[in-house]
Protein backbone atom coordinates (compact mmCIF):
# COMPACT_ATOMS: atom_id res chain seq x y z
CA UNK A 1 0.00 0.00 0.00
CA UNK A 2 1.79 3.17 -1.03
CA UNK A 3 0.24 6.70 0.36
CA UNK A 4 1.28 9.51 -1.24
CA UNK A 5 3.53 10.98 0.97
CA UNK A 6 5.50 7.56 0.14
CA UNK A 7 5.37 8.23 -3.44
CA UNK A 8 6.63 11.73 -2.84
CA UNK A 9 9.50 10.31 -0.64
CA UNK A 10 9.84 7.78 -3.77
CA UNK A 11 9.98 10.51 -6.14
CA UNK A 12 12.77 12.41 -4.41
CA UNK A 13 14.89 9.52 -3.58
CA UNK A 14 14.88 8.95 -7.86
CA UNK A 15 15.64 13.06 -7.69
CA UNK A 16 18.35 13.28 -6.07
CA UNK A 17 20.23 10.55 -7.15
CA UNK A 18 19.11 12.29 -10.84
CA UNK A 19 20.89 15.57 -9.93
CA UNK A 20 23.85 14.16 -7.79
CA UNK A 21 24.71 12.10 -10.61
CA UNK A 22 24.56 15.41 -12.95
CA UNK A 23 26.57 16.99 -11.03
CA UNK A 24 28.97 14.57 -10.80
CA UNK A 25 29.04 13.82 -14.32
CA UNK A 26 30.00 17.48 -15.03
CA UNK A 27 32.78 18.15 -12.32
CA UNK A 28 34.28 14.62 -12.49
CA UNK A 29 34.21 13.05 -15.88
CA UNK A 30 34.88 15.73 -18.40
CA UNK A 31 36.97 13.99 -20.36
CA UNK A 32 41.22 15.49 -19.46
CA UNK A 33 42.08 16.82 -22.80
CA UNK A 34 38.96 19.06 -22.97
CA UNK A 35 39.15 20.44 -19.49
CA UNK A 36 43.24 20.41 -19.88
CA UNK A 37 43.00 22.51 -23.06
CA UNK A 38 42.57 26.13 -22.50
CA UNK A 39 44.79 26.56 -19.35
CA UNK A 40 47.23 23.68 -20.11
CA UNK A 41 50.02 25.73 -21.95
CA UNK A 42 49.63 29.18 -19.75
CA UNK A 43 49.32 27.21 -16.65
CA UNK A 44 52.69 24.45 -17.19
CA UNK A 45 54.93 26.65 -19.28
CA UNK A 46 53.72 30.08 -17.52
CA UNK A 47 54.62 28.41 -13.79
CA UNK A 48 58.56 29.09 -14.59
CA UNK A 49 58.58 31.73 -17.17
CA UNK A 50 56.90 33.75 -19.73
CA UNK A 51 54.21 31.97 -21.69
CA UNK A 52 56.09 33.00 -24.83
CA UNK A 53 53.33 33.08 -27.67
CA UNK A 54 53.03 29.94 -30.40
CA UNK A 55 54.14 32.12 -32.99
CA UNK A 56 58.10 32.77 -31.20
CA UNK A 57 59.26 29.01 -32.91
CA UNK A 58 58.41 27.21 -35.11
CA UNK A 59 55.70 23.88 -34.64
CA UNK A 60 58.64 21.65 -35.67
CA UNK A 61 60.90 23.49 -33.00
CA UNK A 62 58.00 23.22 -30.34
CA UNK A 63 57.71 19.40 -31.10
CA UNK A 64 61.61 19.14 -30.15
CA UNK A 65 60.57 21.20 -26.67
CA UNK A 66 57.66 19.29 -25.92
CA UNK A 67 59.65 15.77 -26.54
CA UNK A 68 62.55 17.02 -24.83
CA UNK A 69 60.48 18.40 -21.19
CA UNK A 70 62.16 15.82 -18.83
CA UNK A 71 65.28 17.77 -19.80
CA UNK A 72 64.42 20.93 -20.66
CA UNK A 73 67.49 23.73 -20.35
CA UNK A 74 68.62 21.85 -17.74
CA UNK A 75 65.27 20.92 -15.35
CA UNK A 76 62.96 18.21 -15.36
CA UNK A 77 59.98 19.69 -16.87
CA UNK A 78 58.19 16.47 -17.70
CA UNK A 79 54.25 16.13 -18.26
CA UNK A 80 52.24 13.67 -18.14
CA UNK A 81 50.57 12.44 -21.92
CA UNK A 82 47.31 13.54 -22.04
CA UNK A 83 48.79 17.41 -20.85
CA UNK A 84 51.70 17.05 -23.41
CA UNK A 85 49.01 16.06 -26.11
CA UNK A 86 46.85 19.09 -25.34
CA UNK A 87 49.94 21.45 -25.13
CA UNK A 88 50.88 20.10 -28.88
CA UNK A 89 47.58 20.88 -30.24
CA UNK A 90 47.66 24.56 -28.67
CA UNK A 91 51.24 24.85 -30.04
CA UNK A 92 49.73 23.23 -34.00
CA UNK A 93 52.36 20.26 -33.39
CA UNK A 94 51.22 16.99 -33.94
CA UNK A 95 50.92 15.22 -30.84
CA UNK A 96 52.19 11.95 -31.88
CA UNK A 97 55.41 13.71 -32.79
CA UNK A 98 55.60 15.62 -29.95
CA UNK A 99 55.93 12.52 -27.97
CA UNK A 100 58.38 10.97 -30.05
CA UNK A 101 61.63 10.70 -28.24
CA UNK A 102 64.72 12.36 -29.36
CA UNK A 103 68.29 13.58 -28.89
CA UNK A 104 68.18 16.73 -30.30
CA UNK A 105 68.65 19.83 -28.60
CA UNK A 106 65.34 22.37 -27.71
CA UNK A 107 65.68 25.08 -29.42
CA UNK A 108 65.93 28.60 -28.19
CA UNK A 109 64.08 31.14 -28.86
CA UNK A 110 66.72 33.78 -27.72
CA UNK A 111 69.06 31.97 -30.57
CA UNK A 112 66.24 32.47 -33.41
CA UNK A 113 67.57 35.35 -36.21
CA UNK A 114 64.77 37.55 -35.41
CA UNK A 115 65.49 37.78 -32.04
CA UNK A 116 68.68 38.46 -32.37
CA UNK A 117 68.25 40.83 -35.09
CA UNK A 118 65.21 42.57 -32.79
CA UNK A 119 67.53 42.90 -29.71
CA UNK A 120 71.09 43.74 -31.53
CA UNK A 121 71.05 47.17 -29.42
CA UNK A 122 70.24 44.94 -26.77
CA UNK A 123 73.97 44.39 -24.59
CA UNK A 124 74.63 41.11 -22.61
CA UNK A 125 75.33 43.26 -19.76
CA UNK A 126 71.78 44.79 -20.00
CA UNK A 127 70.46 41.17 -20.31
CA UNK A 128 72.30 40.08 -17.25
CA UNK A 129 71.42 43.09 -15.32
CA UNK A 130 69.84 42.03 -12.04
CA UNK A 131 66.50 43.72 -12.72
CA UNK A 132 66.38 41.42 -15.93
CA UNK A 133 68.62 38.24 -15.42
CA UNK A 134 68.30 36.77 -18.14
CA UNK A 135 67.16 37.14 -21.93
CA UNK A 136 64.26 34.55 -21.06
CA UNK A 137 62.58 37.38 -18.80
CA UNK A 138 60.54 38.84 -20.97
CA UNK A 139 58.42 40.89 -19.50
CA UNK A 140 61.38 42.73 -17.82
CA UNK A 141 60.92 44.84 -20.43
CA UNK A 142 57.70 43.89 -22.28
CA UNK A 143 54.57 44.53 -19.79
CA UNK A 144 52.30 42.46 -21.98
CA UNK A 145 54.64 39.50 -22.65
CA UNK A 146 52.13 37.67 -20.60
CA UNK A 147 49.40 38.22 -22.87
CA UNK A 148 51.51 38.12 -25.68
CA UNK A 149 52.43 41.64 -26.66
CA UNK A 150 55.85 42.64 -27.39
CA UNK A 151 54.81 45.95 -29.77
CA UNK A 152 58.36 48.30 -29.39
CA UNK A 153 56.53 51.66 -28.18
CA UNK A 154 55.50 49.61 -25.26
CA UNK A 155 59.22 48.82 -24.09
CA UNK A 156 60.68 49.77 -20.41
CA UNK A 157 64.22 48.83 -20.04
CA UNK A 158 64.51 48.74 -16.32
CA UNK A 159 67.85 50.63 -15.30
CA UNK B 1 15.12 14.75 5.31
CA UNK B 2 15.53 14.36 1.21
CA UNK B 3 16.29 17.67 0.85
CA UNK B 4 19.54 17.30 3.48
CA UNK B 5 20.03 13.48 1.51
CA UNK B 6 20.05 15.39 -1.86
CA UNK B 7 22.23 18.22 -0.72
CA UNK B 8 24.73 15.31 1.16
CA UNK B 9 24.78 13.45 -1.93
CA UNK B 10 25.27 16.36 -4.29
CA UNK B 11 28.56 16.80 -2.15
CA UNK B 12 29.82 13.78 -1.46
CA UNK B 13 30.25 13.61 -5.36
CA UNK B 14 30.96 16.90 -6.57
CA UNK B 15 33.79 16.09 -3.67
CA UNK B 16 36.56 13.91 -5.30
CA UNK B 17 38.09 16.91 -7.19
CA UNK B 18 37.68 19.20 -4.33
CA UNK B 19 39.14 16.21 -1.36
CA UNK B 20 43.19 17.16 -1.51
CA UNK B 21 44.36 18.74 1.60
CA UNK B 22 47.90 19.18 2.63
CA UNK B 23 47.30 16.96 5.66
CA UNK B 24 45.28 14.36 3.61
CA UNK B 25 47.87 14.40 1.27
CA UNK B 26 50.96 14.10 4.24
CA UNK B 27 48.81 10.94 5.33
CA UNK B 28 49.07 9.11 2.38
CA UNK B 29 52.75 9.60 1.92
CA UNK B 30 53.17 8.10 5.82
CA UNK B 31 50.99 5.23 4.74
CA UNK B 32 52.88 4.76 1.28
CA UNK B 33 55.92 4.80 3.23
CA UNK B 34 54.28 2.49 6.47
CA UNK B 35 54.10 0.02 3.81
CA UNK B 36 57.95 -0.46 2.62
CA UNK B 37 59.32 -0.07 6.70
CA UNK B 38 56.96 -1.50 9.76
CA UNK B 39 58.97 0.67 11.86
CA UNK B 40 58.18 4.13 10.05
CA UNK B 41 57.75 6.76 12.87
CA UNK B 42 55.54 8.69 10.98
CA UNK B 43 56.41 12.50 9.43
CA UNK B 44 58.98 14.59 10.53
CA UNK B 45 59.25 18.25 10.31
CA UNK B 46 62.99 18.37 11.62
CA UNK B 47 63.49 15.66 8.61
CA UNK B 48 61.75 17.90 6.18
CA UNK B 49 63.07 21.06 6.61
CA UNK B 50 66.67 19.38 6.39
CA UNK B 51 65.29 17.85 3.03
CA UNK B 52 64.86 21.44 2.09
CA UNK B 53 67.85 22.49 2.59
CA UNK B 54 70.24 19.59 1.12
CA UNK B 55 72.11 20.39 -1.64
CA UNK B 56 74.41 17.51 -3.02
CA UNK B 57 74.45 19.18 -6.18
CA UNK B 58 73.65 22.65 -7.93
CA UNK B 59 70.09 23.60 -6.40
CA UNK B 60 68.30 23.15 -3.10
CA UNK B 61 64.38 23.72 -2.53
CA UNK B 62 65.57 27.01 -0.85
CA UNK B 63 67.44 28.01 -4.31
CA UNK B 64 63.97 29.27 -5.79
CA UNK B 65 61.48 29.03 -2.68
CA UNK B 66 64.21 30.96 -0.10
CA UNK B 67 65.40 29.99 3.29
CA UNK B 68 61.89 31.40 4.56
CA UNK B 69 58.97 29.00 2.94
CA UNK B 70 56.14 31.25 3.47
CA UNK B 71 57.90 34.10 1.52
CA UNK B 72 57.57 34.76 -2.77
CA UNK B 73 60.05 32.91 -4.21
CA UNK B 74 62.20 33.48 -7.22
CA UNK B 75 63.25 30.81 -10.26
CA UNK B 76 66.98 30.56 -10.06
CA UNK B 77 67.15 30.93 -13.92
CA UNK B 78 64.45 32.32 -15.43
CA UNK B 79 63.41 35.20 -12.78
CA UNK B 80 60.10 34.05 -12.87
CA UNK B 81 58.00 34.60 -8.79
CA UNK B 82 56.92 31.73 -7.42
CA UNK B 83 54.37 32.29 -4.61
CA UNK B 84 55.11 30.96 -1.37
CA UNK B 85 55.30 27.04 -1.00
CA UNK B 86 53.88 26.81 2.81
CA UNK B 87 49.81 26.43 2.94
CA UNK B 88 50.74 28.37 5.72
CA UNK B 89 51.04 31.75 3.69
CA UNK B 90 49.80 30.26 0.37
CA UNK B 91 46.50 27.90 0.62
CA UNK B 92 46.43 27.06 -2.84
CA UNK B 93 49.36 24.91 -1.80
CA UNK B 94 49.13 21.03 -1.58
CA UNK B 95 45.44 20.58 -3.20
CA UNK B 96 45.75 18.56 -5.62
CA UNK B 97 47.40 15.48 -5.71
CA UNK B 98 48.35 15.07 -9.30
CA UNK B 99 50.03 18.67 -9.32
CA UNK B 100 51.85 17.64 -6.00
CA UNK B 101 53.17 14.73 -7.76
CA UNK B 102 54.20 16.17 -10.75
CA UNK B 103 56.18 18.91 -9.03
CA UNK B 104 57.97 16.13 -6.57
CA UNK B 105 58.92 14.41 -9.66
CA UNK B 106 60.45 17.99 -11.37
CA UNK B 107 61.88 18.80 -8.43
CA UNK B 108 63.52 16.25 -6.69
CA UNK B 109 65.22 15.63 -10.21
CA UNK B 110 66.70 18.96 -10.34
CA UNK B 111 67.55 18.86 -6.58
CA UNK B 112 68.46 15.80 -5.55
CA UNK B 113 68.88 14.03 -8.78
CA UNK B 114 66.59 11.46 -8.13
CA UNK B 115 62.72 10.66 -7.02
CA UNK B 116 62.02 11.79 -3.39
CA UNK B 117 60.52 8.69 -1.14
CA UNK B 118 56.94 8.60 0.18
CA UNK B 119 58.66 9.25 3.42
CA UNK B 120 60.36 12.50 2.62
CA UNK B 121 57.55 13.58 0.86
CA UNK B 122 55.48 13.12 4.56
CA UNK B 123 58.03 15.00 5.97
CA UNK B 124 58.57 17.92 3.89
CA UNK B 125 54.61 18.35 3.89
CA UNK B 126 54.56 18.40 7.76
CA UNK B 127 58.04 20.95 7.90
CA UNK B 128 56.00 23.72 5.48
CA UNK B 129 52.93 22.69 7.36
CA UNK B 130 54.74 23.71 10.72
CA UNK B 131 56.45 26.25 9.57
CA UNK B 132 55.52 30.17 11.37
CA UNK B 133 54.61 33.03 8.66
CA UNK B 134 57.25 35.59 8.34
CA UNK B 135 59.53 33.69 11.30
Amino acid sequence: MRTRSGIRRIDWIVWSLAAAFLVHAAVAAVPPTQAAEPTAYAEECGACHTAYPARLLRPADWAVVLASLDRHFGVDASLDATTRAAMARQLGVDPAVASAATTKAAPRITQQGWFREEHDEISAQQFRSPAVGSAANCSACHAGADRGQFDEQSVRIPR
Amino acid sequence: MFRKALIAATVLLAAPTLADTPESLMRGYAEQARTTSASYAGPSPAAGRRLFHQQPRDWSCATCHTDQPTATGRHAITGKAISPLSPVANPERFRDAAKVEKWFKRNCSDTLGRLCTPAEKADLISFLLGVKEGA
